[in-house]
């Protein structure tokens, strides 16, 4: 399939593809079985600039837009979809800035994400407040210039390892839903500490820890927004960038696709090589047809986020939903292909399967992006 | 401060296979990657700059195809890229490759440090480094794997990590002077976005022989005394002995044995 990049994106492809074949590639089993946090990856890849592919030039990013952001974790997930979450969180972490920080707040701390010289981290979650975002139990009370922070967020990738987080948290529990908002808190702020480490399915070299805040002091010009506007900065910033995770999930499905073809042409079984067999031949043929489709959805996801769409919301879900169920499907496929060897920790094909869990989980279940769906439709009805 | 990178192009496999007919290395159909050495040489380079300021100049001789190497310099953040391209360099050994490198790096100009890989992965010598050093008259440091100083007020020097058999050794130099580096100096990076669209459109300058102050007699295949008689892997079938008893009696037993070998 021809998506006509331009010849900047085929630039970005190129140089994410040499990092994912000649840096991750051959460290990705042992990161795995480690859990251990790709610290020297990120070092390397903050050097070829991509790290703020998304980020404006202003900011000292390429101005690739999301776009340019997919094709990077598109390639690396190919390899590892665990190095390739650590650098998406980050952007995670930024987005919140970019689209709703003052110019000063820009200026702070984007250059900086776009460099690579920090990481970013997206701070929803909590133990009570899953799915069910709005059900948030970390407090911020305003004391002078500053708001207090309490509370524990839960499952929050980069946790330790990044240095700027976006934080949501109740400013006032009256007012529901239109009483949370964001903060930025940075790395080292007094009275925020990390809880444990997640030993965790899949995504392992990724860290997934605790963010606990025990009167935590944040300046209020660390308020992203205004007061009440938290939970608008986190949908926004979700609708943004779930392609993010639609590209992971391509990633995933390529490269267990690619796996699972070049094991059907070498192993022999009936005197044949297994691809011979038209169950293999169809099975492959649904793999590639499922993961270019995804990939279109994905493209065309972010393309529409570049071009300034408004309403993104039901795209952006549809990426996401539609990409993750191919990467589930496609990697126990692959396995399924590559029988007991798929099975193996030889072959990278049992830890894509794992990977390619979480992309129906993180940044909303795959049920509540089918809600989202739905609940656009039903608007777009009358 | 002013860096010179040595880099040479290299066939993308550790097994150069030889023709036994010539005894020189076969790189047709072999894909060409810049020495992996040479990488680690480009990144301090390019550290140092990041560090002390000033400009990083790759400099390679070969062929016109040479280019592609010098062009991945140049995306991995080299300020430009020299070429040491003429007929008349080819066939050259290892006294007359250093030497015309050594030709090229005085036209550049003035320099603090050189730095060149340990060694080429295909030639092996590990000889064009500290040869390079002497043409120009300047101290070599090999192996190299930590800058642990660098000082460029006056006096100038450096001081470095040495990586040798069974430990480091740290020695310190006066600049300009030449490193040849190790593995572990450092994680060579990948090319930039930025760089690599700048380096799409950078002019690399080619100089020829008659661009040098050279002697003709001196350059390529003229110039070059090795004769290669036949390539093989040294076969290790010495035996060491170990003698026993006082330092008397395996002085004696030493004795008595290059006696009747007639060593002595
Ligand atoms: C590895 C990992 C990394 C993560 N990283 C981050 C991060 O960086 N930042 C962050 O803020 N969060 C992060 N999360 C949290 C993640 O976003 C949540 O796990 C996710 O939103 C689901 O919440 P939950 O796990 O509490 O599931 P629950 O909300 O408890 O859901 C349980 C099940 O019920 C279903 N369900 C719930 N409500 C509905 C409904 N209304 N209709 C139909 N079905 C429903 C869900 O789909 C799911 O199947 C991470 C999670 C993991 C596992
Ligand atoms: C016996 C013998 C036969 C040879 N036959 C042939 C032949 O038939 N055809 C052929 O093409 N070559 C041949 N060569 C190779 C050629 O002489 C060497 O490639 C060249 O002299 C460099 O030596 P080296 O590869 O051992 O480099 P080393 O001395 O191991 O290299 C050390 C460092 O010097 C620098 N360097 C070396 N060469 C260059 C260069 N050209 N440009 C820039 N920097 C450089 C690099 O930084 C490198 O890391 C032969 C070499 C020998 C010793």
């Amino acid at each position: 399939m021809n998506y006509f990049l331009t010849a900047e994106q085929e630039l970005i492809q190129q140089i994410a593809r040499r990092f994912a074949r000649e840096r991750v590639a051959p460290v990705a089993a042992e990161l795995d079985e480690k859990g251990e946090f790709p610290r020297k990856l990120l070092d390397v890849l903050a050097k070829t600039d991509l790290c703020g592919v998304y980020l404006p030039e202003e900011y000292g990013g390429l101005g690739g837009g999301m776009f340019g952001f997919c094709l990077v974790v598109e390639e690396i997930s190919r390899v590892c979809s665990g190095v390739a979450i650590c650098y998406a969180a980050s952007g995670l972490g930024a987005i919140p800035i970019l689209l709703f920080g003052t110019g000063e707040q820009k200026r702070q701390y984007l250059p900086e994400v776009a460099a690579g010289k920090k990481l970013g981290a997206f701070a929803l979650t909590e133990a009570n407040a899953g799915s069910d975002s709005f059900a948030q139990e970390t407090t911020a009370v305003r004391d002078g210039g500053h708001y207090i922070l309490n509370g524990t967020k839960q499952w929050i990738t980069n946790g330790r390892e990044a240095d700027i987080y976006t934080v949501v948290a109740v400013t006032n529990k009256a007012k529901g839903a239109r009483g949370i908002s964001a903060f930025i808190v940075e790395k080292g702020t007094p009275g925020f500490s990390f809880g444990k480490k997640e030993n965790k399915m899949g995504i392992r070299a990724s860290s997934t820890t605790e963010l606990i805040f025990n009167n935590c002091r944040v300046p209020e010009g660390n308020l992203l927004a205004r007061e009440g506007m938290g939970l608008i900065v986190a949908l926004k910033t979700l609708d943004q960038s779930r392609p993010g995770v639609g590209a992971q999930a391509v990633g995933i499905a390529q490269g267990a696709l690619d796996l699972a073809l070049k094991f059907a042409r070498q192993r022999v079984q009936f005197g044949q090589p297994i691809i011979q067999f038209q169950a293999i031949q169809h099975m492959l043929a649904d793999m590639a047809t499922q993961t270019e489709a995804a990939r279109a959805l994905v493209y065309s996801a972010a393309r529409m986020i570049d071009a300034g769409a408004k309403e993104i919301s039901k795209s952006s879900a549809m990426a996401k939903v539609f990409a993750s169920d191919v990467a589930m499907r496609v990697t126990t496929d692959a396995v399924q292909i590559m029988g007991g060897a798929g099975y193996m920790k030889e072959y990278p094909a049992e830890k894509m399967m794992r990977d390619a869990k979480i992309t129906q989980i993180y940044e909303g279940t795959n049920q509540i992006q089918r809600n989202v769906i739905a609940s656009e439709l039903i608007k777009e009805r009358d | 401060m002013q860096i010179v990178v040595c880099i040479k192009q290299v066939p993308d496999t550790a097994e150069v296979k030889i023709d036994r007919k010539t005894n020189t290395l076969i790189r047709e159909g072999v894909p060409s990657i810049i020495n992996p050495f040479d990488l680690h040489a480009v990144e301090e380079a390019l550290l140092l700059r990041e560090r002390c300021g000033g400009a990083v100049t790759a400099l390679s001789m070969g062929p016109p195809q040479v280019e592609a190497a010098l062009r991945e310099a140049l995306s991995l953040g080299v300020d430009q890229a020299v070429l040491l391209s003429d007929r008349a360099f080819a066939g050259a050994d290892t006294l007359a490759t250093s030497y015309t490198l050594a030709a090229g790096i005085r036209k550049i100009g003035a320099f603090d440090l050189i730095l060149c890989g340990k060694q080429a992965i295909d030639g092996d010598t590990a000889q064009v480094g500290p040869e390079i050093a002497e043409w120009l008259d300047v101290p070599h440091l090999t192996y190299v794997s930590g800058i642990d100083e660098m000082i460029l007020a006056e006096p100038a020097r450096i001081t470095v990590s040495r990586l040798v058999e069974g430990g480091y050794e740290q020695v310190r130099s006066s600049l300009p002077s030449l490193l040849t580096v190790v593995r572990e100096l450092n994680e060579p990076r990948l090319p930039s976005f930025r760089a690599s669209l700048r380096a799409r459109t950078q002019a690399i300058t080619v100089w020829g022989a008659a661009d040098l102050d050279v002697d003709p007699e001196r350059l390529g295949i003229d110039g070059s005394p090795t004769g290669v008689s036949r390539v093989f892997v040294p076969e290790y079938d010495r035996q060491g002995q170990i003698f026993a008893g006082g330092p008397e009696d395996q002085a004696r037993a030493l004795v008595d044995l290059l006696r009747s070998t007639r060593l002595i």
